[in-house]
């Protein structure tokens, strides 16, 4: 147990970071959209890789233009499948997630020696190597930890989005067809929105990598919507947990030894399990009748 | 070249061992992925796959090498916790499918990620061969891991086959079969059991993140040639061994290249190929099929024009009035001006446009199957007559010639129709 200025600086890149996943993902969870964050992380995959190969650093502008061209057009494939090729709704995530993530795995096999990016750190990051990742200016200057600067910018980025369009967000998640009858563009605010999380995986992989930014997206929205209804106090309650399961998480990983992103990650999946122990069974005389148990159905 | 030679004529005994592996194992897991498709559960697959991570490296850790049996049932033990957690998480709880599956799948991975983390830093050497299961190495896959991926692809294969009529009752209508007393919970409970074994033995070559694609994939892309549960089945199968076979041969050709992600790309393209140009479903042949009937209606809302012109008196159709009679639309008009020219079924004459016999016929029988559908509805289900004409401007471009047959007969071959006009046939004067 060690608290020094590393330890703040990893806690604080990870808070925002979990902060800004989870202030979008209570929107995408509400639009039953969960699986379609899931399918963007993946998919922006190609994307990161091929603005590594064309800018030759993970800083360049490149990377984050590519992930967020393949973000939304993770989204725009999902939605033709769907629409145009009426492949059901599951499948269509599944077909584009897979197809996207494979060609990004083949490529970074195929640029391995062009590209310093490899498999690992795609899937789950390192935080830990976050304080010895300077940002250095031309005249040499060391300005602190690069990935700060990255999540305390994508923080920003997301809260203002949210706090602009929070009427409009509000509205077209809880119902669509109102919001299109009272002359919102729906269809845009959706892609506004799948490009935001686009861009915070983007900004986000190389801390927590691909796949665990999908939980920080998911999880702490889920467990805050087990405890409360309200979407003001969901909020605030998600970027609560998002800040508790950094600090839980960083020391947690210091005591076993392992991924502090990982450990995030099961501190986060502990609570939202406890809390669906706790808060998840309905008493039977709320409704009158008792749900029947189904056994491994789901 | 030669490495394709040595690679397909299987001189090689392993290689040999390895493709049958994989077309045994893309056969049973697009089996079941079939059926969990055709469920509309096809993410669950996705949740399972990325659920084994854990139990992965649980079973390494207790064996301390890679031992099949210890990692396929920690594997298994583990699908099988995320499955219960799914069940009992949706049954608890108000969140949605999707925010349930996604939860599940990422905090599964999260632990395995820890996990994987603990025993790359325990320094154990076996630990390289843990990293194949993330994008999977068919290559990799030793002689004895074989016949227990092998065996347990083709107990999956055969329980399908044989409970075919239980389990397609359980994705089609499993409240049918519960009335009927099938014992439908365990036959569910049998086939979760099916799926978590197919994800157990598909993540050695194909790998935890993209085993998903195999479950999915093979499914969709098959639905779209067929109807037919049975054919489904084998099409889905061919396609998965297929790619499963391509993919082994890249990784082969390529030693590090990892084989899931060609499989996926494989079977994507495959489903691709199915989505735009299969017959009768395809994006394409829709496409054609639409704008045939588009050519058509015209057609015959064109025949319609002209003879309900002559109906009312007229002699001479000069082409710039049909023109306006469709406005803004004047090139299509034309475009199937010609086509009815060509047809045989108009002439025209220095700017008039006339009927043939053959158009004359075939104008009649236009305007009396809308005719007789206006009578049928006015008649049958009591619509009023001022209410018919919509339903019959739709229906006279498809009714057939036995409908055709069997309405006259039922209306005993009618003279009027509601609006007291006449129902033309063929020998009538026109």
């Amino acid at each position: 147990m060690s608290f020094d200025q590393n330890a703040f600086l990893i806690i604080f890149t990870a808070s925002l970071i979990s902060i800004s996943c989870g202030l979008l993902g209570v929107f995408m969870m509400l639009r039953k959209m969960s699986m379609t964050g899931d399918a963007i992380s993946h998919a922006v995959l190609p994307g990161i890789v091929i603005g590594f190969f064309v800018s030759g650093s993970q800083r360049g502008l490149e990377v984050i233009i590519g992930a967020g061209i393949l973000g939304i057009l993770a989204t725009l494939l999902i939605d033709w499948l769907k629409n145009k090729a009426k492949v059901q709704l599951d499948a269509s995530i599944g077909i584009t997630f897979t197809l996207l993530f494979a060609i990004g795995i083949i490529l970074i096999n195929m640029l391995a020696y062009k590209v310093d990016l490899d498999q690992e750190c795609v899937l789950y990051g390192e935080i830990a190597y976050l304080p010895i990742d300077l940002w250095i200016t031309d005249a040499g200057f060391s300005m602190g930890p690069r990935i700060t600067y990255l999540a305390v910018l994508n923080l920003v980025l997301v809260g203002t989005f949210i706090f602009l369009l929070y009427k409009e967000l509000k509205l077209t998640s809880f119902d669509e067809n109102f919001g299109l009858v009272v002359g919102l563009p729906a269809g845009a605010i959706n892609l506004a929105l799948m490009s935001m999380v686009s861009y915070t995986t983007v900004s986000s992989f190389e801390a927590v990598g691909a796949i665990l930014v999908v939980a920080l997206l998911v999880v702490p929205p889920a467990t805050a919507f087990l405890w409360t209804k309200k979407l003001t106090s969901l909020i605030k309650l998600t970027c609560g947990l998002g800040i508790f399961i950094a600090v839980t998480g960083y020391y947690a990983a210091y005591l076993v030894d392992s991924s502090i992103a990982g450990m995030m990650v099961a501190v986060a999946g502990v609570i939202f399990l406890g809390s669906a122990a706790i808060k998840g069974i309905k008493p039977n005389w709320a409704f009158g009748t008792s749900t029947p148990s189904k056994p491994l159905e789901v | 070249m030669s490495d394709f030679v040595y690679f397909f004529t299987f001189q090689d005994a392993s290689i040999a061992f390895v493709v049958i592996g994989i077309t045994l194992l893309g056969i049973g897991s697009a089996y079941v992925g079939t059926y969990s498709f055709l469920d509309k559960k096809a993410l669950l697959g996705d949740a399972i796959s990325h659920a084994v991570l854990p139990g992965i490296c649980l079973g390494f850790m207790l064996a301390g090498e890679k031992n099949p049996i210890y990692i396929v049932t920690g594997a298994f033990l583990s699908g099988a916790l995320a499955t219960f957690l799914t069940s009992w998480l949706k049954s608890k709880t108000r969140l949605s499918d999707d925010a349930i599956i996604a939860s599940i799948l990422s905090i599964f991975f999260g632990f395995g990620v820890v996990l994987l983390t603990v025993i790359q830093k325990s320094g154990n050497p076996e630990m390289a061969g843990l990293n194949q299961f993330i994008f999977g190495n068919a290559i990799a896959i030793l002689e004895e891991d074989l016949y227990i991926y092998g065996g347990l692809a083709i107990l999956i294969i055969l329980t399908l086959t044989a409970f075919r009529k239980e389990f397609s009752m359980l994705v089609f209508n499993a409240d049918f079969g519960k009335s009927i007393g099938y014992p439908m919970g365990a036959i569910r409970l049998i086939f979760n059991v099916l799926m978590i074994l197919a994800v157990v033995i598909g993540i050695q070559a194909i790998g935890v993140v993209l085993m998903a694609a195999l479950l999915i994939t093979p499914g969709a892309a098959a639905r779209f040639w067929t109807d037919k549960l049975g054919k489904l089945l084998l099409i889905a199968g061919a396609f998965s061994a297929v790619s499963g076979i391509i993919g082994t041969y890249v990784s082969f050709i390529i030693p590090q290249m990892p084989t899931g992600p060609w499989v996926v790309v494989c079977l994507s393209l495959l489903a691709l190929i199915s989505f735009l140009f299969a017959p009768k479903k395809g994006v394409l042949s829709r496409f054609i099929a639409r704008r045939y009937y588009l050519k058509k209606t015209h057609q015959d809302h064109l025949l319609k024009l002209i003879y309900h012109g002559i109906e009312s008196g007229k002699s001479s159709f000069p082409i710039e009035e049909i023109y306006q009679s469709f406005p803004y639309r004047k090139r299509e008009t034309k475009h199937t001006i010609d086509e009815l020219i060509k047809t045989n079924l108009l002439t025209i004459n220095q700017g008039f446009i006339d009927f043939t016999s053959k158009g004359k016929s075939e104008a009649k029988r236009i305007v009396r199957l809308h005719r007789l559908w206006e009578l049928y509805l006015n008649e049958y289900m009591n619509i009023a007559p001022d209410h018919v004409h919509d339903s019959a401007e739709k229906l006279e471009h498809i009714l057939t010639p036995e409908l055709e047959a069997l309405l006259e007969n039922r209306l005993n071959y009618p003279k009027l129709d509601p609006h007291q006009e006449n129902i033309p046939r063929d020998n009538d004067e026109l």
